[in-house]
């Protein structure tokens, strides 16, 4: 066991650490990437990265990345959040589609997809959740049919909750096309444009006021047949590999928590001197908070060796998704008690990141599978409990 | 960057496991209620493995091992809830003598791996309401003040007075003690007294917390195994979804304290910057994922974990009792809180 990085480890955080500094934009410079303009500048900023090879460091180098592993991957994370770069519009893509497609795909699909996705030039949004298909995914009624050339298929149906789903160029769906098969197994992992003939797309204005989401019609939509990713009939189970991404290492890294926790540490410090008492009635939440963060990022290590050493994730992932999503509320919870009376401001030119960051952390309990299922597949899968 | 333990620490961690799983089941716990004490047979058994002397050098007849070796098997210790002080003996005795000077080296340390001393230790916080394995003990760490300030001593039991102090869990063999300091069992004085009480305090925390997480993994797996037989409304209660969240809560609590305290463990036996603030960090996290997981695991059993003959009991008094010793959550996230303040300034 040594939790030290090694030389050229540190030598690569130097290098990511230098451009960074000279390249990111400033903290909360650009505007929101749930607008349009937003959108356009979140973009520009992958393209920056891309150009220098840091928008995707763990990928093989012919897809635009430069072939590192996990630990380096972490690494550039605590030095992209240290440096409060923005947020990543491609991350649909970049930490949830490309680990399935490095798995599931076939040469011709990466070399097709990867760059652009890497790049910005196309920005993927998921096309999962329906209007009656939210926890119990596998009840989704979205369907596809062969098309009469028998060169693809006809998708017919509506998703919903689908992140960058206003702005995005493309999107991974998953569809039924064998309703007389058993549930789980009729299901087929579609990557479609979304200016394909039949799309329409209605953002939906979040708990901000920002359309962060949008529901998505289909009506006919024509995929062909080398947009299917994995089997036709084995949606589920490419579908699950994505869901062990959003849940388990490459969604949330733990530099996104530390990074929070250490200016909340920041925060607090700057009330003991202004306020006391507030800072008293807190202390024990920002302290909860910032020990959460830390054991997220020491899991993250642990797990990271076990995967380089040829282990898997499996029903971890779960637990991992309880831990960060409940990580980010208790750091957002405890700077707003903090912030006292100043907590509610917002919008109209006011700067309140924590308030901002709060919203954004409430959705984590939610998105990505509920935390209460994600309980039930902690105490099935790991404690070995009945199926209700 | 490797965070995994070797194949060597983890056949260690398996062969006392086995050893344990026989040696001190729930049978061997109740009879050690009914007549507490410090040295065993188990405890001899222990020291035939080499656990007793595993931080004692090797020219004293230990493996000259450190804390990252003994953290999976005081886990294991915990996980059958072991009575006897390998902690107080091995974790903070024998790392604090070898560090003393040569005669008290001499003293103790062969003593210690042959099995046939068992340590108090009465340094840091939470001492003045009982020393725990005090009752039988053969040699006392005790903190005093003398002309330098601190003073530790390592006191033979002939020069203590133990005044035994009843716990809810007899095992703890708590003792009040009156001593009276002597200049021949001073084993470091002024700056030197205070860092090794740091550290003394510092490997408390992650051995106890290492402790925990045994004892919460235990608890756990007793409830779960419960939730499996027990059969209410036509089903087993496992299968409802109020119960499975009680337990996965637990089991996400665990999941994640366990790397907090083996990076503690390592950053300990390492020196490695930050050390003492992850200690905290360790003793923090397990002690609340012990408490949880005792609060669930007997809310999960119901009427039968509130009896004597439930052997959950056990195991819960012990988790209270640990969650408290060496500073509870609360104690060490004000430290942990503190730390980092203070690096800022």
């Amino acid at each position: 066991m040594d939790l030290r990085f090694t030389d050229d480890q540190e030598a690569f955080r130097s290098e990511a650490r230098s451009w960074l500094e000279a390249n990111a934009p400033p903290p909360r410079s650009l505007p929101s990437l749930d607008t349009a303009e937003g959108f356009e500048a979140h973009r520009a900023w992958e393209q920056r990265m891309y150009d220098d090879r840091w928008s995707v460091v763990n990928w093989p180098e012919e897809f635009g990345g430069r072939g590192v592993g996990i630990v380096e991957w972490l690494i550039f994370e605590e030095e992209y959040w240290r440096v409060q770069a923005p947020l990543r519009v491609s991350q649909n893509g970049v930490f949830l589609l490309a680990p399935t497609l490095f798995e599931f795909g076939t040469d011709e699909q990466k070399r097709r997809f990867l760059p652009p996705m890497a790049s910005g030039a196309q920005i993927w949004c998921q096309g999962w959740s329906e209007p009656d298909a939210g926890s119990d995914l596998a009840g989704i009624r979205s369907r596809a049919e062969r098309a009469p050339g028998d060169d693809g298929w006809l998708l017919t149906g509506q998703k919903t909750w689908a992140s960058r789903g206003a702005f995005a160029e493309w999107c991974f769906g998953l569809f039924r096309t064998d309703p007389a098969a058993e549930r789980h197994r009729g299901l087929t992992y579609f990557l479609l444009a979304m200016d394909s003939p039949g799309v329409t797309v209605r953002p939906i204005p979040q708990i901000d006021g920002e359309t962060g989401f949008a529901e998505l019609f289909f009506d006919n939509v024509f995929v062909p047949d080398d947009q299917v990713l994995g089997q036709v009939g084995s949606g589920w189970s490419v579908a699950m590999a994505t869901a062990g991404s959003e849940r388990g290492l490459s969604l949330r890294s733990p530099a996104r928590y530390t990074e929070a926790a250490s200016r909340l540490v920041d925060l607090y410090a700057e009330h003991a001197t202004t306020d006391p008492a507030a800072a008293a009635r807190s202390a024990d939440a920002v302290a909860r908070a910032v020990i959460d963060a830390e054991a997220y990022r020491l899991a993250t290590l642990w797990t990271a060796t076990r995967v380089l050493e040829g282990g898997s994730v499996g029903p971890e992932a779960s637990a991992n998704k309880i831990h960060w999503s409940e990580t980010d509320l208790s750091i957002h919870r405890a700077a707003l008690a903090l912030l006292g009376p100043g907590a509610e401001h917002h919008g109209d030119g006011t700067d309140n990141p924590w308030l901002d960051g709060f919203l954004f952390a409430l959705a984590g309990p939610i998105y990505a599978g509920t935390n209460e299922i994600q309980r039930n597949v902690v105490a099935e899968r790991m404690l070995g409990l009945p199926r209700g | 960057m490797r965070f995994a333990f070797s194949d060597q620490q983890l056949e260690f961690r398996d062969a006392v496991r086995q050893v344990l799983d026989k040696e001190c089941t729930t049978d061997h716990l109740r009879a050690a209620y009914a007549a507490p004490a410090a040295r065993t047979p188990r405890w001899a058994t222990l020291a035939d493995l080499g656990v007793t002397g595993l931080t004692v050098p090797e020219d004293h007849g230990g493996l000259g091992l450190d804390g990252l070796d003994l953290v999976l098997l005081l886990e294991e210790s915990g996980r059958v809830a072991l009575p006897e002080p390998l902690v107080e003996t091995t974790a903070l005795a024998a790392p604090l003598l070898a560090g003393a000077g040569r005669e008290h080296a001499d003293a103790w340390l062969a003593p210690i791996a042959g099995g046939g001393v068992a340590a108090a230790v009465g340094i840091g916080p939470g001492v003045t309401a009982g020393i725990a394995g005090a009752q039988g003990a053969d040699l006392f760490l005790l903190e005093a003040t003398g002309a330098d300030g601190t003073e530790l001593h390592a006191v033979p039991a002939s020069d203590v007075a133990a005044e035994p102090v009843p716990s809810l869990d007899p095992t703890r063999r708590l003792a009040t003690v009156r001593w009276d300091p002597r200049p021949d069992t001073v084993v470091a004085s002024g700056e030197d007294a205070r860092s090794a009480a740091d550290a003394v305090r510092a490997r408390a925390a992650v051995a106890t917390a290492a402790q925990l997480l045994g004892l919460a993994d235990r608890m756990i797996t007793l409830a779960a195994d419960y939730a499996r037989e027990r059969t209410q409304f036509g089903r087993p209660i496992g299968s409802f979804q109020a119960v499975k969240h009680l337990l996965a809560g637990a089991q996400v609590q665990l999941e994640f304290a366990r790397p907090v305290v083996y990076g503690a463990a390592w950053a300990g036996a390492r020196d490695a910057p930050g050390a003492a603030r992850l200690a905290s960090m360790a003793k923090a996290t397990a002690s609340d994922a012990a408490t949880e997981a005792a609060r669930v695991s007997l809310q999960v059993h119901g009427a039968i974990g509130y009896t004597w003959e439930c052997d959950l009991h056990l195991f819960l008094k012990r988790a209270w009792a640990l969650a408290a010793a060496w500073g509870d959550a609360g104690h060490h996230r004000s430290l942990v809180l503190g730390s980092l303040v203070e690096d800022r300034a």
